[in-house]
């Protein structure tokens, strides 16, 4: 299953648009989990295993999982998707993860800072 | 062959009384009785100590028959005159003699060897547990289809078998074990009969599709002087030419590629030399067609602008004729598959797309393993060599162009060229995620690497799916040996020696060998480093030290989620930090010159360059990387 190996993180992009796309409603009216703490995200998003697939920083990677930061997905989408990943991703369920922890990771992705453009790194010219 | 027959056997005795006193004819056999008589022996006996003229040799003369650089093994005893044989008869040259610390390492060496040097290199295996060491690397290299050429040790006859190691390592059918998995073997009960076995066996290994091959060498055969000398004969080997495609089914294919709107080139384990790869290039220019590389070879350069990988699945899916060269999976890639709890799939391919396979897989199939993949259904079936292949259909293609197509074909171009360069400018971009991150990306870690080595004549012998492919996102690859894919079987363990073995083949010709090395892989058999240090091999090993098994990480926590129980104990059993294993100070024990371990993005090029310094001297080197998982 070579190519849908490869295409796995491909699928996932867009069933992650899509389900943007489905909370775009609720996303607009700016909905969020009150108080969510990035450092509480942070220390989730690696017990939880979030970067085992995307990364410590979420940067994604080509098979496995795409990038989830800088600009995460809305937290209503982020949420949506998790609980009913349509794609490779294994779901998370309420049991494994509260919405509360994963407004915390939430908060984690929006605290991960832009990196460098490419055209400023020499070594990528 | 000038074989002298010699009058002593090593079972027989010579009845000559001789008062005691050891005395033989003159002449070679006088060599045979210096020392004096056993206690033990009857004094009407003298038993024959020495033969200069043991049936190995003549193996080997049958070995260098078939240009044999070198034999790759761990010792043995069941192959010692066979051993013996290439070191002093032979003077341990062509074949060299590779000491290797397990039978695996020996196989992948050659596997990695063949990959690089268009031909086998032999291993000698020890008997029963020499071979079952070596079993995974077998069918690794029948998965992907590379020529290995394997002697194997055995006492077949009962009554000449030491008491107790050599009965347990002694088989009554020694083939049987990997029988399922190699292309041919044979046993030979005669001298003669080896030689015929052993050309059949290398011609069988070299004809597409190229597998491993085994020939057992009775130990008896191998040490018993030569009988028969006069009527030796080693036969002349002739390599056949690969099958090539029926001319009306590639004037077909030809006519559907030419017509079509949408044709797409999926390239697989396509190409084995620079001239399938140049044919490759030459199809694809012809018909401005898009190639989509499954990477099973290095079949397409990787900044060609028809190099469409990245848009494999878009292209399939609006693909009206697909061809597919020699893919190990045409039903995997035209389908999707999703592993949830309920395994679903769906055709990617849109109805009434034709769909041409051109490969060897249909010539040679066998049951009991099932690496052939679920079946495809195709339009056009051609069972060849897909490289023979191509130059009749690429005259084909022309013959078949009017100028109004070749208009079409070069509007078609200009798009994907574009397209081309969209995807190497995003590939870039995304490098810079992580791009100070510790531990370090693997983007940032392939980025440091081709700085260092761009410049250089080099050679990529690892395989990178667990490199998320950054090399060949962001690297130029355009000669043959500058990729020469996976296992085949994705049986762990062979990345480490595949490299060295490849590097190996590389070394006369003056190649920087760069290995990306997975962390756990390199445990399987990390004595192949003693093996790089000790024969002086040349190679640059960066260590993907993500300290994981972590593929298996990802599967153990999809099971966890899948049964609601969460992912935070995922990592027992697959994680490999508790101690963290320093490579650097492993490399070093060995033999090595070793940098790290390295988890500071900044730290990693001066390392890099430092390490190749190394390299460029003749010396094996590691780099330990600290790495994000993939």
């Amino acid at each position: 299953m070579k190519s849908v190996c490869i295409w796995g993180a491909a699928v996932l992009i867009v069933a992650l648009a899509h389900a943007s796309r489905q909370v775009q409603g609720a996303a607009s009216k700016g909905a969020t989990i009150e108080s969510a703490n990035a450092e509480a995200g942070k220390r989730l998003f690696m017990k939880s295993g979030c970067y085992q697939c995307h990364g410590t920083v979420g940067q994604g990677a080509l098979l496995t999982g795409p990038r989830l930061a800088p600009d995460p997905l809305p937290l209503e989408a982020f949420l949506f998707y998790i609980r009913k990943p349509t794609g490779q991703m294994p779901p998370y369920t309420q049991k494994v993860l509260s919405d509360r922890e994963l407004s915390d990771i939430h908060a984690f992705l929006e605290s991960i800072a832009q990196p460098p453009s490419a055209k400023s790194l020499t070594i990528l010219k | 062959m000038g074989y002298r027959k010699l009058p002593l056997d090593r079972r027989d005795f010579l009845k000559a009384a001789v008062g005691g006193a050891a005395t033989v004819a003159s002449g070679p056999a006088a060599r045979a009785l210096t020392s004096p008589e056993p206690a033990s022996a009857p004094s009407s006996e003298i038993e024959a100590l020495t033969t200069d003229r043991p049936g190995s040799d003549f193996m080997v003369d049958v070995l260098k028959s078939l240009g044999f650089d070198f034999v790759c093994a761990n010792p043995g005893s069941s192959f010692r005159g066979l051993h013996e044989s290439v070191i002093n008869y032979g003077a341990n040259q062509n074949p060299e003699l590779i000491t290797c610390c397990h039978e695996e390492s020996a196989v992948a060496m050659a596997h990695g060897y063949a990959k690089i040097e268009g031909k086998p290199l032999c291993v000698f295996a020890h008997g029963t547990v020499g071979l079952q060491h070596a079993a995974m690397a077998i069918y690794n290299a029948y998965c992907d289809r590379v020529p290995v050429y394997i002697i194997l040790g055995n006492t077949i006859d009962a009554t000449m078998r030491r008491p107790g190691a050599e009965w347990s390592h002694s088989v009554q059918d020694a083939g049987a074990m990997v029988r399922d998995y190699v292309k041919w073997d044979d046993l030979p009960i005669s001298l003669q009969h080896f030689a015929e076995s052993a050309v059949r066996a290398y011609k069988i290994a070299m004809t597409p599709p190229m597998m491993p091959v085994l020939i057992v060498a009775d130990s008896e055969l191998q040490e018993n002087p030569i009988q028969n000398a006069a009527n030796l004969h080693i036969p002349k080997l002739t390599l056949p030419q690969p099958p090539v495609g029926d001319s009306g089914a590639v004037s077909e294919t030809a006519r559907l590629l030419v017509q079509a709107e949408n044709p797409v080139i999926i390239v697989d384990h396509s190409a084995r030399t620079q001239a399938g790869m140049e044919q490759i290039v030459e199809l694809a220019d012809l018909l401005q067609a898009p190639v989509v590389d499954q990477f099973g070879r290095m079949n397409f350069p990787s900044r060609h602008p028809l190099n469409q990988s990245a848009n494999a699945r878009t292209l399939i899916s609006s693909a009206d004729v697909i061809l597919g060269l020699e893919l190990s999976d045409y039903w995997g890639t035209v389908h999707s598959f999703k592993d949830q709890l309920h395994r679903t799939s769906h055709t990617l391919t849109k109805p009434g797309a034709k769909l041409i396979s051109i490969g060897v897989a249909d010539l040679y199939l066998k049951s009991n393993y099932q690496d052939f993949q679920r079946a495809p259904e195709v339009d056009v079936a051609i069972a060849a060599d897909a490289e023979a292949t191509l130059p009749s259909l690429c005259e084909a293609i022309k013959r078949q162009t009017t100028a109004s197509r070749k208009a079409l074909f070069a509007e078609r171009g200009a798009k994907l060229a574009s397209a081309r360069q969209t995807d190497l400018d995003s590939a870039r971009t995304e490098a810079t995620y992580a791009w100070d991150a510790s531990p370090i990306s693997v983007a940032r870690m392939c980025a440091e690497l081709w700085e260092q080595i761009k410049s250089e004549d080099w050679s990529l012998v690892s395989y990178i799916r667990h490199s998320s492919w950054w090399p060949l996102r962001l690297w130029s690859f355009e000669k043959y040996y500058q990729f020469i894919g996976g296992s085949g079987g994705y049986g762990m363990g062979y990345n480490a020696p595949g490299s060295l073995g490849a590097a190996l083949a590389n070394r006369k010709h003056g190649r920087l060998t760069v290995n990306i090395q997975d962390d756990g892989d390199l445990l399987y058999a990390p004595g192949i480093m003693w093996t790089a240090a000790h024969h002086r091999i040349p190679i640059l090993n960066i260590m993907h030290n993500n300290r994981a098994y972590h593929e298996e990480l990802m599967h153990v926590q999809r099971m966890a989620n899948r049964h609601e129980r969460g992912v935070d104990r995922a990592k027992i059993g697959t994680v490999i930090d508790d101690p963290p294993v320093d490579f650097a100070k492993m490399g070093q024990s060995m033999g090595l010159y070793a940098e790290g371990p390295i988890s500071n993005p900044n730290e990693l090029g001066p390392a890099i360059r430092r390490a190749i310094a190394a390299v460029k001297r003749g010396e094996p080197a590691i780099v330990d990387v600290i790495t994000q998982p993939r």
